[in-house]
């Protein structure tokens, strides 16, 4: 029964990864971009639900309709008016900008914050749980692993049935071709961030409640995202899912066995997935 | 009536100016124990140490087009292979070091096999989070200290040398020589037939693949050459340091972020490069380090205008505008009249 609930809990922890690696999927399914400031995006986010909520007094999940729309409004700025200018057949220039992007944000948000570790207080959520089945599962894992399931239904959605999706995957496609057709492509890649972005509100969010968090942990998040992308196959939203439950399920089997080995069992099972894997679970595309 | 006459040629006057400038400076820098002070020579040991850092991480991603953020891990390995080798083997130091050497090449092999799957950017984070793994596979080990690190034992560190003046000069000149030696090698190496090939992967992967070079396996030997040599500067940051911690030696600001910047900011695929981006960066560390937090953000924009702005660094306006090389590393075809 033991071995149940960690594979349970592990599970929708996995819905947390999910939600890490989701923004970082379209990105790269859309312009074909890799964020590395994604996590410390991640974590800006929980800081703006921070003081969201401690200058309304807001519970964290009702200050998403503050935050979602920021982040957003920032994702497309920053696509326009800077990483717009580093994309092209060169790798570098994309990869080093988002380098420096993260070593900005996070020395901005210790200037700004302190190093302090800080978290959401999100009253009886926090610690409500109901059982199942013999099982006592916390209602905010629970309900942040439904809150994965929707929104990677509604990106699936959005891109396979709507103009916008339509829109991503012609530049996905054949950028010049797209552009030949009349879409702005630097228009585009800038709704794909701004939505990116949306999604990692979220997820910034969640990861403010469920645990404390300080500037310094941007890279962690940015790792078990890429993680969950990678396991799941790029350019599966669902696979990323399954990458982010897998991810999950072997960080609480391995805290099981060991405390200490917890973030390492994670790294270790997606290196074993690499090896005998190596274009992951599920893939769609090949990068 | 004259017939121009061609010869093809390596060097150029820059080139010669540029060697003798090179040796008098070393000269100099050799003898830095007798004219410079213990804060200055410390320094400038950090400085040397950075350089040869930066030279590698150069040529990894700058030639051989492997962008890693993850050298820290082979940086921490170093280190942590000099604390277990001569705590535990009884091995004197400066062995310890080029040990240190041997076991990074050797654990880079399986290493290379796995991440070299990923491509590009994904490479990138792969290499992270092989870092990651030494990091928190290091913290487990607790005869090393576990979580919270250990000290280089006294015994240790008189065995380099009985007087604090002698160890200070000999951990200056140890840096100083790995610079020289990274940078040497890394010289060499471009000039020779494997360097050829490596330039044209930069320049053009396909076409470089379709004259016969196999792309996998000059990578392969770049990746594993360059983590011995960055395990080997990883094991002399700690024994000047003294102490070791998983979160110090597998930091992904210091031996990575720094050294990005370091490359960028000088220029990207040159060996010039390496050199003008390390005195910038402590040129900029001197007089802006009590801005703290500050100071790196400054750094970050810097790297990304540059990167923007002036993608081959600040030696590519150099280049651009006077056209000349230091290390001649490309043929030039002279033209000379003959009577």
């Amino acid at each position: 029964m033991d071995w149940l609930n960690a594979v349970v809990q592990g599970t929708l922890l996995g819905g947390l990864y999910a939600l890490f690696a989701a923004g970082l999927s379209l990105i790269f399914g859309v312009m074909r971009l890799v964020n590395i400031a994604h996590g410390d995006l991640i974590v800006l986010a929980a800081y703006l639900g921070l003081t969201v909520t401690t200058a309304t007094g807001m519970h964290p999940l009702l200050a998403l309709v503050v935050v979602v729309p920021v982040m957003a409004t920032i994702g497309y700025a920053l696509q326009r008016g800077l990483l717009n200018q580093t994309l092209g057949d060169d790798l570098l220039p994309p990869l080093l900008v988002t380098f420096g992007l993260s070593v900005i944000i996070q020395n901005a948000l210790l200037e700004g914050y302190t190093a302090d570790p800080q978290k959401l207080s999100a009253g009886a959520l926090e610690t409500a749980s109901f059982d199942l089945g013999g099982l006592t599962l916390g209602v905010l894992p629970a309900l942040t692993f439904a809150i994965a399931v929707v929104v990677i239904w509604g990106l699936q959605r959005v891109f396979y049935h709507t103009p916008l999706g339509r829109a991503f995957r012609a530049v996905s496609d054949n950028q010049d071709i797209a552009q030949l057709m009349g879409l702005n492509r630097r228009h585009i890649f800038g709704l794909a961030m701004a939505l990116a972005l949306a999604v990692t509100a979220v997820a910034g969010i969640l990861l403010g409640i469920r645990t404390s968090f300080d500037p310094s942990i941007g890279g962690g998040r940015l790792i078990f995202g890429f993680e969950a992308v990678i396991i799941g196959g790029l350019g599966n939203l669902w696979g990323t899912l399954a990458g982010g439950v897998i991810l999950g399920v072997a960080q609480t089997v391995g805290a099981k066995i060991d405390p200490g080995w917890q973030i390492l069992s994670g790294h270790i099972a997606f290196l074993i997935i690499l090896a005998v894997r190596p274009n992951g679970l599920f893939p769609r595309i090949s990068a | 009536m004259t017939t121009p006459t061609y010869s093809v040629t390596r060097s150029s006057q820059a080139a010669r100016v540029g060697a003798v400038l090179g040796a008098l400076v070393l000269i100099l820098l050799i003898a830095a124990p007798w004219w410079a002070g213990r804060a200055d020579m410390r320094l400038m040991g950090e400085l040397f140490l950075y350089l040869a850092l930066a030279s590698l991480w150069n040529l990894m991603a700058g030639y051989a087009g492997l962008v890693s953020v993850g050298q820290q891990a082979y940086v921490g390995f170093g280190g942590y292979m000099l604390f277990a080798l001569t705590m535990f083997g009884g091995l004197h130091p400066i062995a310890a070091i080029a040990l240190a050497g041997v076991l990074g090449a050797l654990i880079s092999i399986p290493v290379a096999v796995l991440i070299f799957r990923l491509r590009g950017a994904y490479f990138a984070i792969g290499t992270w989070v092989i870092a990651e793994v030494f990091r928190l596979g290091f913290a487990q080990v607790s005869s090393l200290g576990g979580g919270s690190g250990s000290s280089l034992p006294v015994a240790i560190v008189k065995s380099l040398a009985s007087k604090r003046a002698m160890r200070e000069s000999l951990s200056y000149w140890l840096a100083l020589g790995a610079a020289v030696l990274v940078i040497t090698a890394v010289y060499f190496f471009l000039r020779s037939r494997k360097g050829l090939a490596l330039t044209a992967i930069r320049d053009n992967e396909t076409a470089a693949s379709s004259l016969g070079i196999d792309i996998w396996r000059t990578k392969f030997i770049v990746y594993v050459v360059t983590s011995a040599f960055t395990a080997m500067i990883g094991a002399l940051i700690f024994l000047q340091k003294l102490r070791i911690s998983p979160d110090a030696a597998f930091s992904v600001n210091d031996w990575t972020a720094f050294v990005i910047f370091i490359v960028v900011i000088g220029g990207i695929g040159t060996i010039e490069g390496p050199i003008i981006g390390t005195l910038v960066f402590f040129l900029l560390r001197e007089t802006l380090a009590d801005l703290g937090t500050t100071y790196l953000i400054v750094l970050g924009v810097v790297a990304i205008v540059v990167m923007l702005k002036a993608p081959k660094g600040l030696w590519g306006l150099i280049r651009s505008r006077f056209d000349i090389q230091i290390f001649p590393l490309g043929y030039r075809v002279l033209k000379r009249d003959k009577p």
